[in-house]
């Protein structure tokens, strides 16, 4: 009987098993004795204590992305497990693997509404990949191990294990082992021979054809191939907001950004290519405009692991289903190479126009004495980290503007909330991306309205010490809203504008360095002394508040029907 | 909502994982899709359960619910099919006044010509039982109105298919040849 542990210890020690050393939680009530075991075990597991459990689980989030490994988090049940919905529902939505563990009152007091009890399975299973409560001691070790092969394989997302406080203290002698099989689930189907020959023909056959890269090709480590299978095709790559950094910024096959804020020539060429192969990305609204009038000359080639994504947004005429990294492997073989020379040059005219008459403004200011742009803010920080740093963003204007002007030259260099467009995931993810490739510079871009959503956090970076670069591009305003404001609401600004507190002198209360960045003139040496300074550092930089994202491809319209201003409509020559 | 108005039967197979049938009506919900009828119960694979949904709606939105169900991690397989491709039946239980039916000499003509049958006659009501598609309980119920039906309650389908080929069976054998030695 002396080798029964308890469920909480068969916890941690499956948490051991599956190479986990570092976990984001907050303790509570009903997961004391979770925390109890941990403090036996602070040597091989490290606890991030955020400020607020939604902390912890955008912390996660972003330390499993940065990482491709998967995010844990251990909170108390209910105010702590309704917390954590934001960021479930964020991992759901952007297929990010997490493993999310919540207390629970005791099995024999479920239903009561005890102290702190609430509906965990009900609440979380629309928004989780799989959840599941664990009610005996015996049942830890093969739900854990169930969820970690869940929440890593296939799609990846978030499962919730729901664990009640008598399933905790229990006695139990399971040992852990790790699951690789569930029959009811197939992670990685078995890729067709006929769907793979059938997209080759259709990639050979194809004048106008362009490759549209989702967070997919990252997820699958499908980076190589797939700018491997581009080369050797002579096929433009253009990638959704989470596809961006699957392919360096400047490889000449590389066209650009997909979308409403995206760069004109993939989006001009979307309506005009015969052939596209989306390859783990799916056709999100803000993707393909008015689905009506997507993509009217092409077939649609549509690679993805997970089935239902196919002809769920718009009608494919052929998929391949499965792993990105296989099937493109499969691929490469059978593709030919074929003189596309002509529309891989007319990304270029478009993108040039988009230079000249969008960028310049946008990324490059001259009057010394005015406020810096967005733009220009993020573009020079990326020159800064060599364009070698992991980008982290917030929800707004800083998120497209920094997306875009941001240079990439490894994968996985950005961290976003694409799905569900979070405010206040920036600064959690950041702290989390940080931890999860300490050896990259992290550069956190977001708005003076994101950062007080999670502005508590800034604890968690006095306490833990990490070294994120905070770019605050504040306008004293809910800027993208202000945006829609101004271009569809005939300038009511109805609740956008924001008094603002001292960001710098908050910062300065935590520990964290900073600075005021008011005019274009002291933008350079601010960016150097941030970049220089080891440890985190607060960059408030004051920006004009009729700064706009543009090229912007307005709600209902076609994807190619674009604006370069408030007042101007793209013509392509 | 949608125009169409076939009505097609979703057989959902599934481990016997809590919280499932609340996951399935959540796709329809979510969808704006109006449950017509549900029926749950094990099925001849030991430890499989399944679960029969009737629903009205198009093609293309049957084939998202059914690529959405079959998402759920502890469906085994979701399939969805039309009238034609089923052998099915509903049950139907009549509770009407004894003493009314009593009065009536029309009673034993109408149970015969409808198939049902009697399961329980008390000296205050009887219970009548009539299995068959919709329209058939529905017609019983038509005819029984005019003797006070006091209680009516209609359970959700049932249906076997009409195909020679057992897919959950292949499927199942498939996966199993999958599973890695232990």
């Amino acid at each position: 009987m002396s080798d029964k542990i308890t469920g909480a210890e068969a916890l941690i020690r499956g948490l051991i098993a599956e190479n986990t050393d570092r976990v984001f939680g907050y303790p509570g009530g009903y997961i004391i004795p979770v925390f109890d075991k941990l403090y036996d075990y602070t040597d091989r597991i490290t606890n991030v204590l955020t400020r607020h459990e939604q902390g912890a689980i955008h912390a996660a989030q972003g330390y499993a992305r940065a990482s491709h490994r998967t995010g844990v988090v251990i909170v108390t049940s209910g105010p702590a497990a309704t917390n954590l919905i934001t960021g479930l529902s964020d991992a759901m939505m952007d297929s990010t693997p997490l493993v999310v563990i919540t207390g629970q009152a005791p099995s024999s007091m479920l239903g009561t509404d005890a102290f702190q009890e609430t509906d965990v399975m009900g609440i979380t299973q629309p928004i989780a990949k799989w959840s599941c409560q664990i009610r005996h001691a015996d049942d830890v070790a093969p739900a854990l191990a169930r969820a970690f092969h869940i929440a890593s394989t296939g799609r990846p997302g978030p499962v919730v294990l729901d664990f009640t406080k008598d399933a905790q203290i229990g006695l139990t002698d399971c040992r852990y082992t790790p699951c690789r099989y569930i029959r009811s689930y197939n992670p990685n189907p078995e890729i067709s021979d006929t769907d793979i020959a059938v997209a080759a023909q259709m990639i050979n056959a194809s004048q106008r054809p362009m490759i549209l890269a989702g967070q997919g090709v990252t997820i699958s480590e499908a980076e190589a191939v797939m700018t491997e299978l581009a080369e050797k095709a002579r096929i433009p790559v253009a990638a959704t907001l989470l596809g961006l950094s699957a392919m360096p910024s400047d490889h000449p096959l590389f066209k650009g950004m997909l979308g409403m804020h995206g760069n004109i020539g993939p989006n001009i060429n979307t309506n005009r290519a015969d052939l596209l192969i989306a390859v783990g990305m799916r056709f999100d609204d803000r993707v393909t405009g008015l689905v009506s009038l997507y993509a009217p000359q092409a077939k649609i080639l549509h690679i993805d692991i997970d089935e239902s994504e196919f002809n769920k947004n718009v009608k494919v005429h052929a998929t391949v289903h499965g792993d990105a990294r296989q099937a493109l492997t499969r691929l490469l073989p059978l593709v030919s190479s074929r003189d596309r020379d002509e529309w891989i040059d007319s990304f270029d005219r478009h993108n040039r126009v988009e230079h000249n008459r969008v960028a310049l403004a946008a990324a490059y200011g001259t009057d010394p004495c005015a406020a810096p742009n967005m733009g220009e803010t993020a573009r020079k920080v990326s020159e800064a980290a060599g364009h070698g740093a992991i980008l982290v963003n917030d929800v707004g204007q800083n998120q497209m503007l920094s997306s875009r002007y941001f240079r990439f030259t490894a994968p996985r260099s950005i961290i976003s909330s694409g799905g569900l467009g979070t405010m206040g995931f920036g600064l959690p993810a950041a702290i989390g991306a940080k931890m999860g490739a300490p050896e990259r510079p992290v550069c956190l871009f977001t708005g003076d309205g994101g950062l007080q959503m999670t502005l508590q956090e800034l604890g968690t970076v006095m306490q833990y010490r990490t070294d994120i670069k905070i770019i605050v591009l504040n306008n004293n305003f809910l800027g993208n809203v202000r945006q829609w404001q101004a271009l569809f609401c005939h300038n009511r600004f109805s609740q956008t504008p924001m008094l603002n507190p001292d960001f710098v002198a908050l910062a300065a209360a935590y520990g964290i360095e900073g600075e005021d960045v008011a005019t274009r003139a002291e933008l350079d040496g601010a960016i150097d002394r941030m970049m220089s300074r080891h440890g985190a550092y607060l960059l408030n930089v004051r920006i004009d508040p009729t700064d706009m994202v543009f090229p912007m491809t307005p709600v209902g319209s076609a994807v190619d029907h674009i604006m370069l201003n408030p007042d101007e409509i793209y013509t392509p020559v | 909502m949608t125009t169409d108005s076939t009505l097609y039967t979703i057989a959902v197979f599934s481990e016997n994982h809590v919280g499932l049938l609340s996951r399935l009506s959540n796709i329809f919900t979510r969808r704006c899709l109006n449950i017509e009828s549900i029926s749950a119960s094990a099925c001849s694979i030991p430890g499989v359960h399944k679960i029969t949904i009737t629903c009205h709606s198009d093609p293309e939105m049957m084939d998202k619910v059914i690529k959405q169900i079959e998402k759920i991690i502890d469906v085994i397989k979701a399939f969805c099919y039309t009238d034609s491709q089923l052998v099915y039946q509903e049950v139907a239980l009549y509770k009407v006044p004894t003493s009314t039916m009593l009065r009536e000499n029309h009673v034993e003509e109408i149970i015969r010509r409808h198939g049902a049958r009697i399961l329980e006659i008390t000296p205050d009501y009887t219970v009548i039982e009539k299995t068959g598609h919709y329209s058939e309980t529905e017609n019983l119920f038509e005819e029984l109105k005019r003797y006070d039906i006091k209680q009516f309650v209609r359970s959700g389908r049932v249906a076997i298919t009409r195909s020679p080929i057992e897919h959950v069976d292949i499927y199942l054998h498939d996966r199993q040849k999958q599973e890695p030695l232990k």
